[in-house]
Formats: structure tokens, sequence, C-alpha cells
């Protein structure tokens, strides 16, 4: 019997890291199947045999990614269900989360996201009230289901390799009576950066780089990062939306976190102050930022900002 | 049209926040209505203005659901704008998850449409104490509706709802028919304050308060024995200590690189 059935939607051409990891603890719950949405590259098939997948279910429609979360979800209930699995794994995205969400009212099965660890006998951590708490929960159901935050574990591969069996599971008839369609999707540019929720640095700017997200962007390839942002250079629209980290934008838990130019507001905090090391350049040394912050420059951006990835570069050769 | 928006009396973020009992649940002293539920409310708001407001028949029902003190974020939802407003009220309730808080929202509005149905429950994008964002889509599921979450537009016209959905690598243009539920947010619009007028005619304004008892709910399916997930251990992170501080003297990026090498993070 399946112990843990991980969610996977729509990969493309290669696993996410966050799948690998998703795998990865699925493995320490024991057997392991994947619910698959979307088309299934050998590439990722692979990949999911040599993280000890055993089992692919595949949803008998196609149009799943035409509606908005609600038939993924009653799919995914009767993959659960054909699998018998106790624990269900998914990613902690908006959509991942949602899915989860409606996936627990169909099974009646007790939902923990933002999960940054599960132990063998099911118990997850995470951490609430913007990083102030480490709790652990546990779902009191017969099937539990996590939605496990990026960078929770180093993703290992299986000892060996297996080929999964791929089976399809009937989607409900009905799954997309009452959900919402999507009648239109436009791609965002992709900047060629790591994704913000996934990097092991961000580099963020705050009103301080007035208008000017250079000197970030810099530093951030010279360190191999992510750019983020706080709110007041979105919403100045100096960048767009998706990079807002914070309690409306996302929250990050990265090995480095460089703060430049933003005060350190509550809101911007609750995003970021789960990182394990934070840098803070501000020219005001009142700002609350410096509060948290592990290394802190009082200083001007303009100055620091680039001769530090001078510096770097200079280093690295 | 007849509009419920979900507001939540949560601890105010610019304080410390705690986590105390048996239950492990989040201490509810200093709370305020969330800060992301003034968006669905402004939305909603903006919605019957378009149709003539509550002379029209036009109705913004707010709803909170939790101890006494809960009453306060309705009230305020009420000077803002709101037309009537229902407070869920019960000790049975206290220390409901997210499926249990879903359960019990889902019979109120039932309830609440036992007269005329409901068109559309609008909610915030997740509070600010929670944070899971699971009710708005466990409360879609419940009720059969269509979910339009985390919109940063609504537009309502014949019955149709519209919404667009930024997500991480694409935006979507979302639709379904009324009635529905959205979840907005904080880029949808800037939510108005209470004036002074609004203030005074709140006062006037009708407050329902129900008990389980009112929506047909058994105390056991809801509150801590009705939840599906338990907080077995709640432990204060020790606070985050400042570290370094130095001022640059014309190096600093230098001595920050040092610090970086130092810590292996280059
Ligand atoms: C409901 C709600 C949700 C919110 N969600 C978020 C969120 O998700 N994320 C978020 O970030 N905010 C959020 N906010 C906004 C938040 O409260 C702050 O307003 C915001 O974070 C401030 O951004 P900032 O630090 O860049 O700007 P400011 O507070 O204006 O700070 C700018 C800083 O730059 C420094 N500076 C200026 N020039 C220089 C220079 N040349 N060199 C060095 N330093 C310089 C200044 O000293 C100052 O400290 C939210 C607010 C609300 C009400």
């Amino acid at each position: 019997m399946t112990q843990a059935l991980v969610f996977i939607d729509n990969p493309g051409p290669a696993l996410k890291k966050s799948s690998l990891e998703l795998l990865t603890i699925a493995r320490s719950l024991g057997d392991t199947a994947v619910a698959f949405n979307g088309e299934l590259h050998d590439d990722v098939a692979a990949a999911l045999g040599a993280y000890g997948a055993t089992t692919i279910y595949r949803p008998s429609a196609a149009d799943l990614d035409d509606y908005l979360v609600a038939p993924k979800a009653a799919y995914l209930a009767a993959a659960v269900v054909a699998s018998g699995a106790g624990t269900v794994l998914l990613e902690n995205s908006a959509d991942g989360k949602e899915i989860a969400a409606r996936l627990g009212i169909k099974l009646n099965a007790g939902v923990i996201t933002d999960v940054v660890g599960v132990d063998a006998d099911g118990t997850a951590h995470k951490s609430v009230l913007a990083g102030s708490y480490n709790t652990t929960a546990k779902a009191k159901s017969a099937v539990a289901v996590l939605s496990v935050k990026p960078n929770s574990i180093d993703p290992e591969a299986a000892p060996a390799a297996v080929t999964p069996e791929t089976v399809t599971v009937e989607v409900p008839a009905g799954a997309t009576a009452n959900a919402a369609r999507i009648t239109a999707r436009s791609a965002k540019p992709a900047s060629g950066r790591p994704d913000l929720g996934e990097a092991r640095v961000v580099v963020s700017g705050g009103r301080g780089v007035d208008g000017n997200f250079g000197p970030i962007e810099e530093l951030a390839d010279a360190l191999g990062g992510a750019v983020g942002a706080s709110r007041a250079a979105t919403d100045a629209g100096w960048i767009s939306h998706d990079f807002q980290v914070g309690q409306t934008g996302k929250t990050v838990s990265p090995q480095l976190y460089v703060s430049v130019g933003i005060s350190g507001a509550i809101q911007q905090k609750a995003g970021m102050q789960t990182s394990k090391v934070i840098v803070a350049i501000n020219k005001d040394a009142e700002s609350p930022i410096f509060e948290i912050a592990d290394f802190g420059i009082i200083g001007d951006l303009f100055k620091v900002v680039p001769q530090a990835t001078e510096e770097i570069k200079k280093r690295k050769g | 049209m007849k509009i419920v928006v979900l507001v939540k009396h949560v601890p105010d973020a610019q304080f410390d926040r705690h986590i105390t009992g048996a239950n492990n649940t989040t201490d509810r002293d200093e709370s305020i209505l969330s800060e992301l539920d003034e968006y669905a409310l402004e939305a909603a708001l903006q919605l019957i203005e378009a149709r003539g407001g509550s002379k029209a028949g036009n109705q913004v029902i707010a709803l909170s659901m939790g101890p006494s003190g809960a009453v306060n974020a309705v009230k305020k939802s009420l000077q803002i704008g709101a037309t009537e407003g229902v407070h869920l009220s019960d000790d049975a309730l206290a220390g409901s998850d997210a499926a249990a808080t879903s359960l019990a929202l889902a019979a109120v509005i039932r309830h609440l449409g036992t007269d005329a149905p409901v068109d559309l429950v609008l909610t915030g994008m997740a509070s600010t104490d929670g944070e899971t964002s699971l009710v708005p889509a466990q409360l879609a599921e419940r009720l059969s509706l269509p979910q339009l979450t985390f919109s940063s537009s609504l537009d309502v016209t014949g019955g149709k709802v519209v919404a667009r959905r930024d997500g991480d690598t694409h935006s979507d243009t979302v639709e379904a028919s009324l009635p529905a539920l959205v979840s907005v947010t904080d880029q949808i619009n800037e939510p108005r304050y209470p004036n002074f007028k609004g203030i005074l005619g709140a006062k006037k304004k009708k407050i329902t308060t129900l008990s389980l008892a009112d929506i047909g709910v058994g105390a056991s399916e809801v509150g801590a024995a009705g939840s599906l997930t338990v907080v077995e251990s709640a432990q204060a992170r020790p606070p985050r200590t400042a570290g370094t501080i130095i001022t640059d003297e014309g190096d600093a990026g230098i001595k920050l690189v040092e610090f970086l090498a130092a810590q292996k993070l280059l």
C-alpha cells in the first residue's frame, strides 16, 4: 500500500527542486506514488523513478488546466482513494494550498500548510505568526494533507531507481461543474535568475533604491541569487509585484537575505525573518531592520552595494 | 445584489503576538479588523455603489465568527460602509481549525441565503494571523461555489464574475457565474477609511448575533472537537538579535564580502 502520494502539477520538461524535495520527504514516510497532471516527459518520468515513485497516477481528463484548482482537487481525491495513501504532499504555492484545502473537505482530512519538516510519524513542523513561533501539528484524520515549503530538505535520489507503473485515474464526472474557468492566460517574462521562493540567496531592494534596481540586480547576479523587493518598491512600479517579499508577497527562507534600502516594517519582516543569515544595508541607523540583521551596514546603498559586487567578482576571478 | 464579506478579528501585528492555552491558540487581546479583509470590504462596497447602493436594495453583510470581541471587526466594517453585520459567537467554536471554521461559516451563509440568495461571498486573500488561505477554498468546496481566489481585479456583469489572478509564471483571467466566492489581494483597490458620517451611521445599523443552534451546527462539529488538525506544541522562537552593525567608512562593501566569506556564503 502506498504511504505517501505527491501531487505534481504541470512540471513541463523538468521537475522543480521543490518537487524533488517532496519526493524525498515522501520516501521517508514509506512507499511513494505520484499523482501527476500535465504532459509526462520521458526525463520527468525517469526522475520520478530515480526518486523512488513506484506508481504514477494520471488523470483521465486533459482539460484540468482550463479551470481554477477545483477539478484538480477532484482528480487528486480520486488518486488518493486509488492509491490508499495516508499522506498527501503538495507544493506550498497558492494553487497547491487551495487544492489541499478542497481535498481536505472532500476526504474529511486535516490540512497543514507552510510545513517545513515532516517526521516519520507524520508530525509536521511549521513556523507561524510571521516566524515568531515554531509549532508542530498533526492531522487527526485517516489521511493527512500537507503543503510543504521549498528549501525544507535537501533532495536525495532513492538508493535504487525504480520503473514506475502508470495508472489512469478517472476524473469524477461533474468535477468542472462549479469551477471557475480560465478564459485567458498570459505568460510572464522569465528573468533567468533563480525562482524567488526557492533561491538560496535573495537580494531585496526597497524605497531606498529610488527607482534604480540596477545595483540590486548586479549584486544578486554576483551571488547567484534572486531579486526581491519591498511593497514600497513594487507599489512605485519600479519592479513587478511578483518580486514582493512579505505578508502579501512571497515568504522566503534563503540561506542569505540581503535587505537593501528597506526599513523593515512588520509586513516585510513577515516574509523574510526565517532567513538563515540576514544582511541589511540602510542609511538610517534607526531602521527596525537592524534589530534582526546578523550583519548591518549603516551607509548609502549606492556606494556599498556596487563595492561589494566588485569585490565578489574580483574574488571569484 | 447580496454580498457577504468575511471579516476576521485578528491580533494586531504591530504588537508581539502570542500562542496560549491547552489548544495552542492565538491570544486575541489587542485585536483589530484584519487589514487584508478591508480590501474585500472595499471591493464589495464598490460593487453595490455601482448598482445604486443600499437604497436600491443592495446589501453588504459583514460576517465575523469569533469570541465576543470579534463583534468589533463587524462594527468597524459597518463604519466603513457595510449595510449590516452578523456575528457568529459560540463558546464551542474556540480552537476551530480551517475545516471547522469553514463548516460553521458555510452554515451561516446558507442561513443568510434563506430569505434571498447570497450572490457573492468576498474574503481577503488570507487572515493576518493564521495566514493559511485555506478557509476561502474550503468554504467554496462546502457551498459548491466556483472560487476565484487571489483576485487582483473584479468585474460583475450579467450574472457573471470575471477576475484577474496573478501567478508566478503567468496571469490568468478567470470567469464564473454567480453565485461565487472571490478572495481579493491587496492589489485590487485602496480601502477607504471610516468617516465621521459613517461612524455615526454605523450605530443605527443592524448586527445579528447567531449561535451554533441558530445555524443548525452541533458543538462537536466545530472547535477543537470538530477540527481535523491539532497543534501539539508551540515554542516561541528566540527573537532574532541584532548582530554586528558597522557604519560605512568607505570600505563597508569589502567588509560585507569578508563577512559573507567567513559565513561560507560566497
Ligand atoms: C496590508 C498590508 C500588507 C503589506 N504587505 C507588505 C509586504 O508583503 N511586503 C512589504 O515589503 N511591505 C508590505 N506592506 C508595507 C509595509 O508596511 C511598508 O510600508 C513597506 O515594507 C515599506 O517599504 P520600504 O522599507 O522599502 O520603504 P520605507 O519604509 O520608506 O523605507 C525605505 C528605507 O530606505 C532607506 N534608504 C533610503 N535611501 C537610501 C540609500 N541611498 N541607501 C541606503 N538606505 C536608504 C531609508 O533609510 C528607509 O529605511 C504592507 C502593508 C499593509 C498595510
